[in-house]
C-alpha cells in the first residue's frame, strides 16, 4: 500500500459518500455525523475497515483516532469482518428469565458457534445484544437488525431454514 | 373524554396513521393551538400547572426543569412586546433532544409510542420546541429501532412538506427543524449529558453538572433532553389543559402512564392507565396474572435499576412519590417480575453483568467495581464463592452508590443489589453454604473420574490447579514457570 492511499475520500463509494454527506447536513458540526456515518459504511461494507475508517475520518474533518475512539465505543459498529447474517440474541433480564439460554444452545448446536464468533462458512455471526425492548415477547433476537420473538429451539430452526431458503432464492 | 391520550390512536393490527389519517383524528391540533394562539411563556406555565413529571425514570417536574433555559425577553409573558435590548436575547440556537434511547432492561414503552403513533412523538417536539423556541429538534434513538426511526423519518417528511416544520411554521415568526439521529448502542448513552456527547459524535462518556445543559448542552447551547412519552403527553396537556391532565390520574402525580409486565405472567404487555395503578392490578387484571406453577417472588416496578418491591407492597400505587416511599423508584413503569422458580441470584447476576458491560468506563468506582460485583455474583452462582464475595457486595452498595461515581449508572446498579441483599439475604447464605459444601467435597474426597468435582474451578480459593492461577505452570515465559 503506497503511503497516500489510505487516506483517500476515494475508497468510499459515491453513494457512501453522499449518505454520508445528508447526515452531516443534519449538524452544526460534520463530526457529529460520525456514528451515522459508520453505519453507512457498515451498511454497504458489512464491517469498518481500517481504510475505510481513515476516509470517513477524513470526510469529517477528524483524526483516524479519534474516530476509531467513537467506532470501538458503540457496540453496533463492528470493526472486524463479521459473517453474512447478524444474529443477535438479547441477553435482557426478561429473556434470560424466559430461556434466551436455551436459545443460544439451539443457535451453538446448530452452527457451531459462541458469542463473537462467526460460523466457518461465514453465513452467521453471533453476538449478545442488550434489552431490546420486547420484553413482552421474550425471547427475542435481531437477525440483520429483524426482531425475532417468541423464540424457542424450534423457531431457531424456522429462522435458520429460512435464512438459507431466502439466500438460495 | 380523553382517557388515554398517548395510546388512543395506536391499533397494532394496522400501520400507523400518516399524517392527514392523524389529523382528521385530531392530530396536530395540540400543535396549532399553542403555535397559534399562545405565547411560549403561556406554554411553559400551562406546562408547569400540568405537574408533568419526566417519564424517563428520574421522574422530575417536566415544567420546572425547562424553566431554567433562557428565553427572550420579549417572549417572557407578553405576546406583542418586541424588545430586543442587549441581553434580551437567548443564546442561538436552542435545542431541544427526544431520548428515544431505550435500553433499560425491562423496558419496552417508547418502542409502543414510536411504533404505533410517530405522528405524536413529532407533535410532541413541535409543542416543546415552540415552548422552549428552540431552531432544532432531534430524536435520539437507538441503533436497533429501525422500524420506529424509519417511521419516525417519514412522519416528520410529511410534517416538513405540509409546512409544520421548516421557515415560519404556520405562519409566524418561529422555525424549527427536526431531525432522526440513530445511535449504534450502549445505555449509557439515555443519560442526558452523556447522550449530548453522543449526538456530537463522541464516546457517550457522561458530562459534570453543572453546568446543565439547560444552560449549556449541546454544543455549550441551551438544550432540553427529555424522555419519548413525557414529550408526547404535551399535545394533549395543551389541547385539554393542567385541570384534565391531573385528573386523569388516581394519585397526586398526574397523568396516565405507560405500565408493562414482563415475565412469567400469562399475558405480558404494555397499557396506558392512570398514573397510580397498583402492581396488583396490572399483573392480576392486565398481565393475566402469574403462569400456572409460578408465584411471584419479586419485582422490579420499574426497569432493570429500580430497587426490588415484594408482595406485601403490591396495593401500592405506582406513581413516583409512593414507590419512592418504599425506598424503590417508579423508573420507566414497566415492571419485571421474578417469580420463585427463576434461580435469583443468577437473574441478580444477569442485571450487574448488563451494568458492568455497558459502564462508560470514565469513572473507577462503576468501571472497575462493577465487574468485580459481577464476579462475585458469578461465584455465588456456581458454587464457589466465599464471604469475601458477600461481603464485597455489601461493600459495593455504598461505594459504587450516589456520591461516589460521576452519574448515575453505577448507583443504578446498586438498587437491585442493595434491595436483594436487604430483602433476600438467605438467598446469599444458601450460595455461601452450597460453595462451602463444594470446597470440602473438593479438598477433603478424591472425586471419581467422572464427577463434575473434577472440574476446574476457575476463580476458587483454592488456585493451584486452576487455569487462571497465577501459580499456573504452563505459561510459555511465565516468571513462575516450572523448574
Amino acid at each position: 500500500m503506497t503511503d497516500a492511499q489510505p487516506t483517500l475520500i476515494s475508497s468510499l463509494s459515491e453513494a457512501e459518500i453522499a449518505e454520508i454527506r445528508a447526515e452531516v447536513s443534519h449538524y452544526e458540526y460534520p463530526q457529529a455525523a460520525s456514528i451515522e456515518a459508520l453505519k453507512v459504511v457498515q451498511k454497504y461494507r458489512g464491517w469498518v475497515s481500517d481504510e475505510s475508517l481513515r476516509a470517513v475520518a477524513k470526510l469529517l474533518e477528524m483524526s483516524a483516532e479519534q474516530l476509531d475512539g467513537v467506532a470501538t465505543f458503540y457496540s453496533l459498529i463492528f470493526r472486524r469482518p463479521v459473517g453474512e447474517n447478524m444474529l443477535m440474541l438479547c441477553d435482557g433480564i426478561s429473556c434470560w428469565m424466559l430461556g434466551c439460554e436455551q436459545v443460544k444452545a439451539r443457535i451453538q448446536e446448530r452452527l457451531g458457534i459462541d458469542y463473537g464468533e462467526t460460523s466457518p462458512d461465514n453465513k452467521f455471526t453471533l453476538l449478545p445484544v442488550t434489552c431490546q425492548g420486547a420484553c413482552d415477547r421474550a425471547p427475542v433476537l435481531l437477525k440483520n437488525m429483524q426482531l425475532y420473538t417468541h423464540l424457542s429451539a424450534a423457531g431457531i430452526d424456522a429462522l435458520l431454514a429460512d435464512t438459507a431458503a431466502e439466500q438460495n432464492s | 373524554m380523553i382517557t388515554r391520550p398517548l395510546t388512543r390512536h395506536i391499533d397494532l393490527s394496522r400501520p400507523p396513521y400518516d399524517l392527514a389519517q392523524y389529523e382528521d383524528a385530531g392530530g396536530y391540533s395540540g400543535a396549532r393551538k399553542v403555535i397559534t394562539g399562545m405565547t411560549p411563556a403561556e406554554g411553559l406555565q400551562l406546562l408547569k400547572d400540568s405537574g408533568l413529571r419526566g417519564r424517563g425514570g428520574a421522574g422530575f417536574p417536566t415544567g420546572m426543569k425547562w424553566s431554567f433555559v433562557p428565553m427572550d425577553k420579549d417572549n417572557k409573558g407578553d405576546k406583542d412586546k418586541k424588545g430586543d435590548k442587549d441581553g434580551d436575547k437567548a443564546p442561538r440556537p436552542k435545542y431541544i433532544v427526544a431520548n428515544a434511547d431505550e435500553m433499560e432492561p425491562g423496558t419496552f414503552k417508547d418502542r409502543l409510542l414510536m411504533e404505533g403513533c410517530p405522528h405524536l412523538l413529532v407533535e410532541g417536539m413541535l409543542v416543546g420546541g415552540y415552548i422552549l423556541q428552540a431552531d432544532i429538534g432531534y430524536i435520539f434513538i437507538r441503533g436497533e429501532y429501525v422500524e420506529a426511526a424509519q417511521l419516525l423519518n417519514a412522519a416528520i417528511a410529511e410534517c416538513r412538506k405540509k409546512g409544520y416544520l421548516g421557515k415560519h411554521i404556520l405562519g409566524g415568526d418561529w422555525s424549527f427543524e427536526l431531525h432522526v439521529h440513530t445511535s449504534a448502542g450502549r445505555y449509557i448513552c439515555g443519560e442526558e449529558t452523556a447522550l449530548l456527547n453522543s449526538l456530537e459524535g463522541k464516546r457517550a462518556t457522561p458530562r459534570a453538572k453543572p453546568p446543565f445543559p439547560q444552560v449549556s448542552g449541546l454544543w455549550g447551547k441551551p438544550t432540553i433532553v427529555n424522555n419519548v412519552e413525557t414529550l408526547c403527553n404535551l399535545p394533549p396537556i395543551i389541547e385539554h389543559g393542567a385541570d384534565w391532565f391531573k385528573q386523569l390520574s388516581l394519585t397526586g402525580d398526574a397523568g396516565t402512564k405507560l405500565y408493562g409486565v414482563s415475565g412469567r405472567v400469562n399475558n405480558p404487555g404494555c397499557w396506558e392507565l392512570p398514573m397510580g395503578t397498583t402492581a396488583r392490578t396490572l399483573i392480576e387484571e392486565h398481565a393475566g396474572g402469574m403462569c400456572d406453577g409460578y408465584q411471584l417472588k419479586t419485582f422490579l416496578p420499574g426497569g432493570g435499576s429500580t430497587p426490588l418491591l415484594l408482595p406485601e407492597h403490591l396495593d401500592t400505587p405506582m406513581d413516583y412519590t409512593e414507590i419512592g416511599k418504599l425506598g424503590s423508584r417508579l423508573g420507566t413503569g414497566t415492571m419485571i417480575v421474578i417469580d420463585d422458580q427463576v434461580d435469583f441470584i443468577g437473574a441478580l447476576k444477569n442485571l450487574e453483568h448488563f451494568f458492568s458491560q455497558e459502564s462508560c468506563g470514565f469513572c473507577t468506582p462503576c468501571r472497575d467495581g462493577l465487574p468485580w460485583v459481577e464476579k462475585a455474583l458469578d461465584n455465588l452462582e456456581h458454587g464457589r464463592g466465599s464471604r469475601a464475595d458477600l461481603d464485597w457486595l455489601k461493600r459495593a452498595t455504598w461505594m459504587l452508590n450516589m456520591g461516589n461515581t460521576f452519574c448515575a449508572h453505577a448507583p443504578g446498579a446498586m438498587g437491585p443489589l442493595e434491595s436483594a441483599l436487604k430483602y433476600f439475604p438467605d438467598e446469599f447464605e444458601q450460595r455461601l453454604a452450597q460453595s462451602a459444601a463444594r470446597r470440602k467435597s473438593v479438598t477433603e474426597q478424591t472425586a471419581p473420574p467422572d464427577s463434575p468435582l473434577e472440574a476446574p474451578l476457575p476463580n476458587s480459593p483454592l488456585k493451584t490447579h486452576l487455569p487462571n492461577s497465577p501459580l499456573k505452570t504452563h505459561l510459555p515465559n511465565s516468571p513462575l514457570k516450572a523448574p
